[in-house]
């Protein structure tokens, strides 16, 4: 007994001085957690296809780099609610030895990630949540939001819609922070650009039947519904809305964010002409074609969306951080991530700003009618390129703490 | 806010419709619970099912709508069938707790196969050309299609609500679940009847997901977001009560077209405040016996 205790100890004693000793990552293994909605409505905007995506980093990350470290992928389903999403993170971090927390759409968990991020100090680099607060008056040091934000939906769709004549709106809103954010943002950009808002309603998160919500939007006489939420519950809006007849009898949609997923739900019967703003599409260029029919073959043949890529493209980012600064401290690791800018595989030139936003261009798409696609996913064309310093919000109107 | 006549109107109209399919799909679960004792959570499942069988006719068949209405209730029968006879049969001197788990388990399985191979966004069904386009009634448009659903659902509401309370096999089906071994006893056999009557209550999910395919999205999660709503709807109606389940169905979906209207950011919970209510009112449901 006596011996079993004294050898217990000697063995404490020699694996915390070989855990001084080692280098700083811990464990020797870099641990990525992928926490997305897996099972609901916005599991193919993220879900499966984001550790997918993840894997995909790694191992080009292996290929190119040959790191000492180990690295290892694990996923976790949040169900769209932030206690659980919340929970998952403060485990994995705790008990598990993650790292780092990628992917992560809903805002409402994004928001609670990144708290629970900060305080444990590791790092959060969302591409699946929308809300702009996450940059802004929620910005945290330990955080980078990655691919589209609110305020850059708001922005491009918005204000083109407006151009075109759309400038009086009803919204159709998600009754959660997602939903707030880009109403709240794309309110400003319609009066910005000269539009006025008539009136909104907020719709529970996932739900099945638009059709009392488009009557009273129709009843509004606004000449553009806004649809500020996303996944299935912008399909539906849409399918129901041709349904009752609104673009028939004169009022148009504005999708403020949507996905080739998405679009692949809708049919292009229903959804061609639609306007969107995304960072972006699988035929943009040689290097996203590329890579989308590689993340392709391991999905069923689906097409990935900009959160997807999203995932690849900072996991990979991430990586090569860790690697320079041979540390997995979540603090110094986003710092190193701000710290110049870089040439991302799939989303072109990019920088990260000190409010934790990643800068890189964005689109105005408009998606091809059924005559001009010439097969599945073959759905938008570019109508302009908007700079990443124009997309995105300015740096000092955010509210952003860590801004000097 | 102030209240426009013409807008409520249209409010109460959705409501009806949403409420068809309330009624069409708790019909199906108070047939198998009045009958069979099994509380069916994989109604949802097979509600969804049978939207994604109307799609694959559609698809790999080319059989349209107008089959599907009448092939997808006979597939989802024998599917039914085929649990009953594996699975369920086993059940029947347990708990109701252990049909419960297993119906559920079957729910998720089948969820998660078709989440696998077709994604959470689900498929696009194109509405038959008859029945769209729709109507102007001055305070709304009201799409054709809607207005079918109404009158179908109806009709198969109504129908089977007369088959097993006014027919000769209805009084059997009756009897059978007060009194089996009695039933058994005067050469009626009832394991077959059981059987048959769980396949009818799941073909009945089915034709509902038929209906639905055109209006929502053809997708692994159409049932799960219904089926809690439709399992509210009958504890309020009372657990077994045909009728019950009907008005109930119809009713509730009223309400919860008035409360998008009023306050929609109550209107996925205001079924549930009410079956909080009844439930301490009146335990039983408000349609149900003892």
């Amino acid at each position: 007994m006596k011996l079993k205790r004294k050898l217990l100890a000697a063995f404490a004693v020699a694996a915390l001085a070989a855990g001084t000793a080692q280098a700083q990552i811990s464990g020797n293994e870099v641990k990525i957690g992928v926490l997305s909605d897996m099972s609901s409505l916005y599991a193919d905007i993220g879900g499966p296809g984001s550790v997918v995506a993840a894997k995909m980093a790694v191992e080009d990350f292996k290929k190119a780099h040959h790191p000492k470290f180990k690295i290892e992928v694990v996923g976790g389903d949040h169900l769209n609610k932030p206690d659980v999403g919340s929970q998952i993170a403060r485990k994995w971090y705790d008990a598990e030895g993650v790292d780092a927390i990628f992917d992560t759409p809903n805002s409402g968990v994004a928001l609670a990630v990144s708290q629970v991020t900060k305080e444990k100090n590791k790092a959060f680099i969302g591409s699946g949540p929308g809300s702009s607060d996450l940059t802004g008056s929620k910005c945290s040091p330990n955080t980078i939001h990655w691919v589209y934000d609110t305020w850059m939906l708001a922005n491009g769709t918005g204000t083109a819609v407006v151009k075109h004549g759309g400038n009086s709106w009803f919204f159709i809103t998600a009754d959660y922070a997602f939903g707030h954010a880009l109403e709240r943002d794309t309110t400003k950009a319609v009066e910005k650009a000269g539009g006025k808002v008539l009136g909104s309603v907020k719709v529970p998160l996932n739900t099945q039947d638009f059709s009392s919500f488009l009557l009273q939007a129709q009843a509004s006489k606004a000449k553009i519904i806004g649809l500020a939420n996303a996944g299935g519950d912008t399909i539906n809006s849409i399918k129901q809305a041709a349904e009752f007849g609104i673009v028939k009898g004169g009022q148009n949609l504005a999708g403020l964010l949507v996905f080739i997923s998405d679009i692949h739900g809708i049919g292009l019967e229903k959804a061609q002409g639609l306007i969107l703003t995304a960072n972006f599409y699988w035929d943009l260029n040689d290097k996203t074609r590329a890579w989308s029919k590689r993340w392709s073959k391991e999905m069923n043949g689906r097409m990935p969306t900009m959160v997807h890529a999203g995932v690849y493209s900072s996991v990979l980012e991430y990586l090569t951080a860790v690697q320079a600064l041979n540390s997995d401290d979540g603090g110094k690791v986003i710092a190193q991530m701000k710290k110049k800018p870089f040439n991302d595989p799939l989303f072109g030139k990019s920088h990260v700003r000190e409010d934790g936003r990643n800068i890189h261009d964005a689109y105005l798409f408009q998606v091809k009618t059924p005559a001009e696609s010439k097969g599945p996913y073959d759905y938008y064309k570019v109508l302009a390129t908007i700079p990443g310093e124009e997309a995105f919000r300015p740096l000092h109107d955010g509210g952003c703490s860590l801004v000097k | 806010m102030s209240i426009s006549v013409p807008a409520l109107m249209g409010q109460l109209l959705i409501g009806l419709i949403n409420g068809s399919f309330y009624a069409l799909l708790s019909l199906g679960l108070a047939v198998i619970f009045g009958l069979l004792n099994i509380i069916n959570f994989t109604h949802g499942a097979q509600y969804m099912l049978g939207a994604f069988v109307a799609w694959f006719l559609l698809n790999k068949a080319g059989l349209g709508y107008w089959w599907a209405l009448l092939l997808v209730p006979i597939v989802l029968a024998a599917f039914g069938v085929l649990i009953e006879r594996l699975m369920l049969k086993h059940l029947y001197k347990l708990d109701h707790l252990y049909g419960l788990l297993l119906t559920f388990g079957l729910a998720l399985v089948l969820e998660g196969i078709f989440t696998h191979q077709f994604g959470s966004a689900g498929l696009p069904y194109n509405m038959p050309e008859k029945l769209t386009g729709g109507y102007n009634l001055g305070f709304m448009f009201l799409p054709t299609y809607r207005a079918w659903v109404i009158v179908a659902s109806l009709v198969i509401c109504l129908g089977t609500w007369f088959v097993i309370e006014r027919t000769k096999l209805g009084s059997y089906l009756r009897a059978a679940t007060e009194n089996p071994s009695l039933v058994q006893a005067f050469g009626v056999n009832v394991p077959r009847m059981i059987t048959l009557t769980y396949g009818f209550g799941v073909a009945l999910a089915g034709l509902a997901g038929v209906f639905a395919a055109p209006i929502y999205q053809v997708s692994p999660q159409m049932g799960s977001s219904l089926i809690i709503v439709v399992f509210a709807v009958v504890v309020i109606g009372g657990m077994g009560s045909i009728m019950g389940s009907i008005l109930t169905g119809f009713g509730l979906g009223i309400i919860e077209g008035l409360t998008k209207y009023f306050y929609p950011e109550a209107s996925s919970t205001v079924i549930f405040v009410i079956m909080a209510i009844v439930l301490m009112v009146r335990p039983q449901g408000l349609f149900g016996q003892r």
